[in-house]
């Protein structure tokens, strides 16, 4: 059975149309390297046959990799109830709410997750959610360019490499510049960022933890950016907002992240979803859906989407971002996730982080020749300078069934040695313990 | 004093060289329930006809034009609580903003309340 839907005679006359003489010329300007090797797949197989490969597939030994890997994205405990509860079908089946009279179920979810998304960062207003934490960060960007009619925003480059290079992207098209500020050792450099406010800056884009682990507090750079009338980002970690101080609490004026933590599996990278959050007076720049709570003609208690005029489906080109959609089951997956375990639960959830993240630290940095970069606090995640090349080392302990964490070498020249281990609340003390045998049998053996 | 309208709907009344600008009670009315009114920046310089602020209601959300160019010296704060003060007095304490540094030679490009009432009957 052909899987392409094209006849040769379809073929030919798009070709002729393209003015291309065969299907290899079209895709000629690809490089060579990056274009697929084959499509010369194997006959299909009986249901029975893919079970019983995906079977020994999952079993492999590369299925069962213990992960010390972070970075942005997190190996959490998922509780049975978020997959439960998400893969109802009045979830499933109500797509896009723009009927209240027919979504009550999906608009009061979205509504309680904005509300959820409020108390965790300590803002007023949260969107229905972006599309993860990326674009999130980027869009929190455009929002700080539309509030202060400026064209340019300090990046502290602690912020996640990923991250901005999205909004260096986004940035790019409209005229706007993104002014890096280098770190100092793993922290952000807090004097030279206040030293680069000016009145040109529509904000100033800070993490925590950052990209190194290193959770710091921003009160003093959010004074120094409302004196200039600039606006301060902070991009968090949802997770450690039950342990360190939120982003409203320290002056921020929005608050973004990814909400993958937040019940949703790694899944090879997506999909995700994207958090952002911000103060009242700033709630009609806000990109995307919100929904609002109101009543109805008989006084009952609804919810429908708000502040609809921002939107793209009225405003046209001149609407306030050109979202019109959000992660409405990630976020919803975020919402189940946050309520199974309470305010509580939270709470508990980052402390068994920390304290798990504090042992591996001593275990691993009692071994010859590995240091700690961090000089601060920091939540899950620390930054590790090996004996030699951390890529090195990563694939040598991949081999031994560990992912024993990011290497920055790649996205921070001269820090080859570098490497970010996050230990979540998963990660046993055997496997904590594994790790640093294993590191020091490869290291000095 | 004396109102000038656009085709667009906005009015201005000039003092000196300052000019009071607003939308007309037609333009409320048609636009209904007003929900917002995005003000421009005070110092704004614009020149006539261009963008000036925006205005959202129930129904739509539309552009205000500048009837004049100039500079943005004034607006109406009041809006920002009470945009509704629009529908209850478009030309009266519904104003938008004031303008400075305008040219009363550039009110030959806009309509009388005579001919701006004509204006409306052909529409």
């Amino acid at each position: 059975m052909g899987y392409c839907p094209n006849t040769p005679d379809d073929i030919r006359q798009m070709l002729e149309v393209i003015g291309a003489s065969s299907v290899e010329e079209l895709f000629a300007p690809i490089p060579a390297g990056l274009r697929a090797k084959s499509f010369d797949l194997p006959p299909g197989m009986s249901e029975l046959e893919l079970m019983r490969l995906m079977r020994e597939k999952a079993a492999s030994s590369g299925a069962d990799i213990t992960p010390f890997i972070g970075g942005g994205i997190y190996d959490h405990f998922i509780p049975a109830a978020v997959d439960h509860l998400a893969s109802r079908a009045e979830f499933y089946t109500a797509y896009t709410p723009y009927q209240p009279e027919c979504s009550q179920g999906t608009l009061q979810a979205l509504y309680e997750y904005q509300s959820t998304i409020c108390r965790l960062t300590g803002m007023e207003a949260s969107n229905a959610s972006l599309y993860d934490g990326g674009t999130a960060v980027a869009e929190a960007a455009l929002m700080s360019l539309r509030i202060t009619g400026r064209h340019k925003v300090l990046l502290d480059a602690s912020v996640n490499p990923l991250h901005r290079e999205i909004v260096n992207e986004y940035l790019h098209g409209l005229s706007a510049q993104a002014v890096e500020v280098a770190p100092q050792g793993c922290a952000s450099d807090l004097k030279r960022l206040m030293d680069s406010i000016d009145d040109q800056t529509a904000a100033v884009i800070v993490q925590t933890p950052n990209c190194f682990g290193s959770v710091q507090d921003f009160r003093e750079l959010a004074n120094k950016a409302h004196e200039h009338d600039a606006l301060l980002i902070v991009s968090c970690y949802p997770i450690a907002l039950g342990l360190v101080a939120s982003p409203g609490e320290m002056g921020a004026d929005i608050a973004v992240g990814d909400g993958q933590s937040l019940g949703n599996h790694l899944s090879f990278g997506g999909p995700y979803f994207g958090f952002i959050a911000t103060r009242k007076r700033f709630i009609r720049n806000l990109p995307g859906r919100i929904v609002g709570e109101t009543i109805d003609h008989q006084g009952r208690r609804g919810y429908v989407l708000t502040l609809q005029a921002r939107e793209q489906h009225i405003k046209r080109h001149k609407a306030t971002s050109n979202i019109c959609s959000n992660q409405s089951l990630c976020a919803l997956r975020g919402l189940i996730f946050c309520a199974a375990l309470g305010q509580k639960g939270f709470g508990e959830l980052a402390a068994l982080n920390y304290d798990k993240a504090q042992y591996a630290k001593t275990v691993l940095t009692s071994i010859k020749g590995v240091e700690l970069l961090n000089s601060g606090a920091t939540f899950n995640e620390f930054t590790l300078i090996l004996p030699r090349d951390a890529a090195e080392v990563v694939q040598q302990l991949l081999d031994k069934g560990v992912a024993a964490g990011l290497p920055l070498g790649g996205y921070y020249p001269g820090m080859e040695r570098a490497l970010v281990v996050t230990v979540t609340e998963k990660r046993t003390k055997e496997e904590i313990d594994r790790l640093a045998v294993l590191l020091e049998e490869v290291l000095w053996s | 004093m004396t109102k000038f309208f656009t085709k667009e709907h906005e009015w201005v009344e000039v003092v000196g060289e300052q000019a009071t600008v607003g939308i007309s009670e037609h333009a409320a009315h048609e636009l209904g329930d007003i929900t917002y009114v995005e003000l421009p920046k005070i110092g704004k310089s614009v020149k006539q006809f261009d963008t000036l602020a925006a205005i959202e209601s129930v129904k739509a959300a539309s552009d205000i034009y500048a009837p004049l160019s100039g500079k943005v010296a004034e607006v109406n704060d009041a809006l920002d609580e009470a945009p509704e003060l629009v529908n209850q007095g478009a030309e009266a304490q519904g104003w938008i903003c004031k303008l400075e540094g305008v040219d009363s030679a550039e009110l030959s490009a806009l309509m009388n309340a005579a001919a701006y009432a004509e204006y409306l009957k052909g529409l």
